[in-house]
């Protein structure tokens, strides 16, 4: 990669991070509007969720399953923290790793399918999950879970990193700052999977799993590995959601979930690591902004959804003139 | 039959599909360093055979022995990992990256690092990449692909895809190579750069097992032929005895007396 280019690289870097943290927070105290801390949370959960469908579809299979494990791990991180106290910020990764844990039982023999027949079972996973929330006695059933405490302090050896978010006069830009603190840590990951050796083993299975296979490598142990990293992030996204919400019910993530996550992969594109971003970021807003056109708002969206993946078929970002961040 | 121990052992092999038997008790030995050829007619089971000795397929009888290990039953990628390689019948190689990506990402059974370590780039992992890549461009350099490099493998000429599916399984350095129709589809050049490229393979050190329709070249090539038909091996020999063999000739009914050499 040539200096300029890396050069160019940095400096987006840098701007996106000052925006994100800085300019944003400081746009939304000026103007007062801070319903849009919500809406930039949701954004950025949404697109750590992505992230992970992302990634199946970068190992070559199409994921309409993610809303289960979001659903999963926002029970999870619900169940933990009414019915066992423990602190919220240790159900994240407990909730994450549930999800991958039950993703390589479900994985091993589902990711043996392709194409159509692995999108039709894990579309089926998530109304699986949905109607298991509503039966099983742990998760209350149809009532939810709802008034759960808002996160508690998070501090290492008596040094208080976050606090007590019930003390805050604002959780929104608490929430708001989290969000976005842990989507640029699974992006900033997600890069330097895409960019190191791994990142070519999963082109080579989304390009031909024989060849992959005679070449010595161990496809099944590597689109495990993929799942389970993609359902790890979705029942990460998932319990947060769950702990900005103070709630969740078995609707709380829905087949129509699941299809948005895979939409803002779409948009995005998929040759990039950072698609899901600007897809999610897109679709959500792009909803709302039609938001005005009321009764029509669901006819106009999806033809422009259709227009879209008509024009652009490999995503917004191949619209980017930094070739450089092209994965 | 030149001397050498046999490092492959094909024993009573035999794969049914339902009521079909499509390769019935075969059975053949390769010596080390040899080029052995497994020709056929249409639907004699070659490319089932094929698949068995690669483990992409489980006999339903008899066995596979590799340097005097049972390897049938076992997954592919183990296979390759013990020294087994096949290549593909269609030009089957990473369409979507570059020649140079797909050697180097063929490397992968000569990875000392993990995944963790590919993944935080550690020392060793370094070391891997580096000398992965050195590697690749000799592979490249030694199939004649040096102007192809960084070129897409689906925008390659049939005969540099040929070259590449090689150039694949040379990286995961093989002791037997399994290669599904090197000349297909080439004309009397390509065809003639293909022989000397497999008989420079073997000059490597690989052992080399093909599956081919091209006589001429299979004859100028072989050091052994072994030659099914309807899934039964009807003989086996050097190139000058298949073609003095009245079972080989009839089983290619006549028609193709001239192309294996009468």
């Amino acid at each position: 990669m040539s200096s300029t280019q890396k050069t160019t690289q940095l400096a987006i870097l840098a701007a996106f991070l000052l925006g994100v943290f800085v300019v944003i927070p400081w746009g939304i105290a000026a103007t007062g509007r801070h319903d849009l801390y919500y809406t930039l949370t949701s954004v950025a959960l949404l697109s750590i969720a992505s992230a992970g469908v992302w990634l199946t579809f970068y190992i070559g299979r199409i994921n309409i399953g993610q809303g289960a494990y979001a659903l999963m791990g926002g029970y999870v991180s619900a169940i933990l923290v009414v019915t066992y106290g423990v602190s919220f910020w240790l159900t994240l990764p407990l909730a994450g790793l549930f999800c991958a844990a039950i993703s390589v039982l479900i994985g091993l023999p589902i990711l043996r399918l392709r194409g159509v027949y692995f999108a039709m079972v894990t579309l089926v996973l998530t109304e699986v999950t949905r109607l298991s929330a509503l039966a099983l006695p742990i998760t209350n059933g149809a009532k939810g879970m709802v008034s759960i405490p808002l996160p508690g302090p998070l501090g290492i050896g008596g040094f208080n990193l976050v606090p007590d978010f019930a003390t805050l006069k604002t959780p929104n830009l608490a929430f708001y700052y989290l969000s976005m603190f842990l989507m640029c840590l699974c992006f900033g990951a997600m890069y330097r999977l895409v960019h190191s050796r791994i990142g070519k083993l999963c082109q080579s299975l989304q390009q031909n799993e024989e060849l992959a296979s005679s070449i010595g490598v161990n496809i099944t142990l590597l689109r495990v590995i993929a799942y389970a990293i993609s359902s790890f992030l979705g029942g990460l996204s998932g319990a947060i959601f769950v702990g900005i919400a103070q709630s969740i019910y078995p609707s709380s993530f829905t087949v129509t979930d699941s299809v948005n996550f895979m939409l803002n992969c779409f948009l995005g594109g998929l040759g990039y690591v950072f698609g899901p971003i600007i897809g999610t970021f897109l679709l959500y807003f792009g909803w709302d902004l039609l938001f005005q056109t009321g009764q029509f708002q669901l006819l106009i969206f999806s033809s422009l959804l259709i227009i879209f993946m008509l024009v652009l078929p490999n995503g917004l970002l191949s619209l980017n003139p930094f070739a450089g961040k092209k994965s | 039959m030149s001397a050498g121990a046999a490092i492959l052992e094909v024993k009573g092999i035999t794969r049914r599909f339902g009521g079909l038997v499509a390769v019935n008790d075969v059975s053949f030995t390769v010596a080390e360093k040899q080029i052995l050829s497994v020709i056929g007619p249409n639907g004699a089971g070659k490319s089932t055979l094929f698949k068995l000795i690669a483990s992409f397929l489980h006999p339903s009888g008899g066995e596979v022995r590799f340097q005097g290990q049972r390897i049938s039953g076992l997954s592919p990628h183990i296979v390759a990992r013990k020294g087994v390689v096949r290549t593909f019948q269609e030009t089957t190689v990473f369409k979507a990256m570059t020649v140079r990506d797909n050697i180097v990402i063929a490397h992968h059974l000569r990875s000392k690092s993990g995944l963790t370590g590919f993944y935080f780039g550690s020392r060793i992992a370094r070391g891997d990449e580096a000398e992965f890549g050195r590697s690749a461009d000799e592979i490249i350099d030694f199939l004649g692909l040096t102007e192809q490099r960084d070129k897409l493998a689906s925008s390659l000429p049939h005969g540099h895809l040929r070259a590449l599916g090689i150039g694949i399984g040379l990286a995961t350095n093989p002791k037997l190579l399994l290669l599904d129709e090197p000349f297909a589809g080439m004309n009397h050049d390509e065809t003639n750069r293909a022989v000397r490229m497999v008989s420079r393979v073997r000059d490597r050190g690989v052992t080399v097992v093909l599956v081919e329709h091209d006589m001429p070249a299979v004859m100028k090539i072989s050091d052994r032929v072994v030659v099914l038909n309807f899934g039964v091996k009807i003989a086996e020999g050097t190139p000058a005895e298949i073609q003095r063999n009245d079972k080989v000739i009839e089983a290619y009914l006549g028609s193709e007396d001239t192309s294996i050499g009468l």
